[in-house]
């Protein structure tokens, strides 16, 4: 999908986001896997608004879209940024934007090497 | 507890871009006051880094990093516009280099002495090197499971010429007490938090290191002042090593009487496990040792990645090839995914801890898809993995193997 499609979506969802719960739910649930927010390049689903406003204060968003973690392993980046670098208690928001970081942003299975990928292939003269 | 990671371990022998807005190329070379420069404030991610090359690859915009890709890296001296950037807190906003000044104190300092800019370079002898700087955590992508921190790939690495005076003068104009072990530094950039109070970064290294002849504090980097985002206008290189030892917008040196304990020296940061660990597995800080030398590793910086070529066309490839404190021996390249290797033309390198250029040229009688493996190894004899090396939980020091892709019509 291109990125102005994916703008588009965003800006749906945003939309759909004034709109009932259920409504909400559904058109997250199809499209969770496109939408991302053009701003930050998170995608936009369930506790978006709530990651954005906790973890972007003092980084940008890209420090956590460029990672992949499990549930433990991102509990654990939040422990060292809240021991070390100045990181407040979450308090209960904590569950979720857990349940949302271990869901969009889980582990990537990579093996001891991947294949060579996104290449942009041209003829080389002689 | 304050252990660290030397060469016999296991796991090798040693072991802008025109944003829209004009923010201001000239701004960011303007050699005095430096304000104006708030992306911070702006919130909004910047297509690219101001003086950097249009291609470099930005892995986070607040704070700074980008790398290269490798076809950007095929100059002998990197020019500056194409190093990596790793900042860990936010560049310092008002720079004034005729008030800035060095100060060399710490326990294990005889007297504390401070110096301005001017007295550095009036003082003390000026020498240039080219030294190799590589973050520590280049290959961190490819790591599995995932290592947290900047996914790079494998452009955080350069050698540009570097012109300062030797830290030992410096050091030695303050005297060094007998119990002296490490160095640590200090720079001018501000924490992300805002919090006055953190240090974004503190490291150093150890005393033998600290007085090389190789070891400056400069101010020049290819015969330019230091760009601000490298450091402007003074800062630390030493060659060989996570280039997070080599601070930027440098103010003040600590001589220690023991391991340097600022941030980023301790936990889990820039430090491997002492013994090797599953991948995935949970290791007690205590038993993370701290990277000194980098490993054996080399680039393909031409061609780039992907080239179409003719069956019986000769493909030359070059490249550059660096081991950390050792110096690289033989390079060799396979096509055949290593059953076969072949060594390659290798240069001596210009000066010690300078990366060294390689070359070769070769013809591809089948045609199809293929990838060109380049192997560097160094006068220890250890060589660069095919696969990436011994999973750690921060991934550091990774050195697998470059390959490039390349189809035959
Ligand atoms: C109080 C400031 C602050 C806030 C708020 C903050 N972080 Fe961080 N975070 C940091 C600092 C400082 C670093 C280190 C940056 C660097 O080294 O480039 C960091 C690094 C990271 C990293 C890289 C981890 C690593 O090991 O290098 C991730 C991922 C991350 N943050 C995610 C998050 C998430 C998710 C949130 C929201 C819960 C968040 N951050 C909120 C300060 C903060």
């Amino acid at each position: 999908m291109n990125l102005g499609l994916k703008m588009l979506f965003g800006v749906l969802i945003l939309a759909v986001s004034c709109q009932t719960r259920e409504q909400l739910n559904t058109s997250i649930v199809i499209e969770s896997k496109t939408a991302v927010d053009s701003v930050t390049g998170l995608v936009i689903d369930k506790n978006f608004e709530l990651v954005r406003g906790q973890c972007t204060a003092c980084h940008s968003a890209k420090l956590v879209t460029q990672n992949s973690a499990s549930r433990e392993g991102w509990e654990q980046m939040i422990r060292w940024m809240q021991r070390d670098q100045g990181l407040w208690d979450l308090g209960e928001n904590e569950v979720l934007i857990l349940d949302y970081l271990s869901l969009h942003y889980g582990p990537k299975k990579k093996g001891r090497r991947t294949p060579l990928t996104t290449i942009d292939w041209y003829y080389l003269q002689e | 507890m304050n252990r660290s990671f030397k060469k016999k371990s296991y796991w090798s022998r040693r072991k802008f871009i025109q944003t829209s807005s004009a923010v201001t190329i000239s701004s960011l070379l303007a050699p005095t006051l430096l304000t104006g420069y708030h992306l911070r404030a702006s919130g909004i991610s910047q297509p690219g880094l101001p003086g950097k090359h249009p291609d470099m690859l930005v892995l986070n915009d607040r704070p700074w990093n980008t790398e290269a890709p490798a076809h950007l890296l095929d100059e002998e001296v990197t020019s500056m516009d194409r190093l990596f950037v790793r900042n860990n807190g936010l560049v310092p906003s008002e720079i004034d280099p005729e008030k800035w000044t060095l100060e060399i104190s710490g326990e294990s300092a005889v007297t504390t002495k401070t110096f301005t800019l001017a007295q550095l370079k009036s003082d003390f002898e000026h020498y240039t090197y080219q030294l190799v700087l590589e973050c520590g955590g280049n290959g961190r992508s490819e790591f599995d499971p995932p290592a947290k921190g900047n996914q790079w790939t494998t452009g955080a690495v350069g050698a540009p010429k570097w012109t300062g005076v030797r830290l030992k003068d410096v050091l030695q104009r303050a005297g060094l007490k007998a119990d002296a072990v490490y160095i640590g530094y200090y720079g001018k950039d501000t924490h992300l938090s805002g919090d006055p109070q953190k240090v974004p970064i503190s490291r150093g290294v150890p005393i033998k290191k600290a007085l090389e002849d190789e070891s400056l504090i400069a101010w020049a980097a290819n015969g330019k002042d230091l760009p601000l985002m490298h450091g402007y206008p003074l800062r630390l290189v030493f060659g060989g090593w996570p280039a997070s030892t080599s601070g930027k917008w440098l103010s003040r040196i600590v001589i220690r009487n023991q391991v340097h304990d600022g941030a980023k020296m301790q936990g889990q940061s820039y430090r491997v496990p002492c013994k090797p660990v599953a991948p995935g597995s949970k290791v007690a800080d205590e038993d993370m040792c701290i990277i000194e030398s980098m490993p054996v590793k080399s680039i393909i910086s031409y061609p780039r990645t992907g080239a179409i070529i003719k069956k019986n066309q000769i493909l030359e490839f070059h490249g550059h090839a660096w081991a950390g404190d050792q110096s690289v021996t033989k390079v060799d390249s396979s096509v055949d995914f290593g059953n076969t290797w072949h060594p390659l033309e290798l240069k001596l390198p210009s000066n010690p801890l300078a990366w060294q250029h390689w070359s070769g040229k070769m013809k591809f009688p089948y045609p199809g898809y293929h990838e060109l493996w380049v192997r560097a190894t160094d006068n220890l004899g250890d060589h660069q993995p095919m696969v990436v090396p011994g999973w750690n939980p921060r991934g550091y020091l990774n050195n697998a193997c470059h390959r490039i892709a390349i189809r035959v019509e």
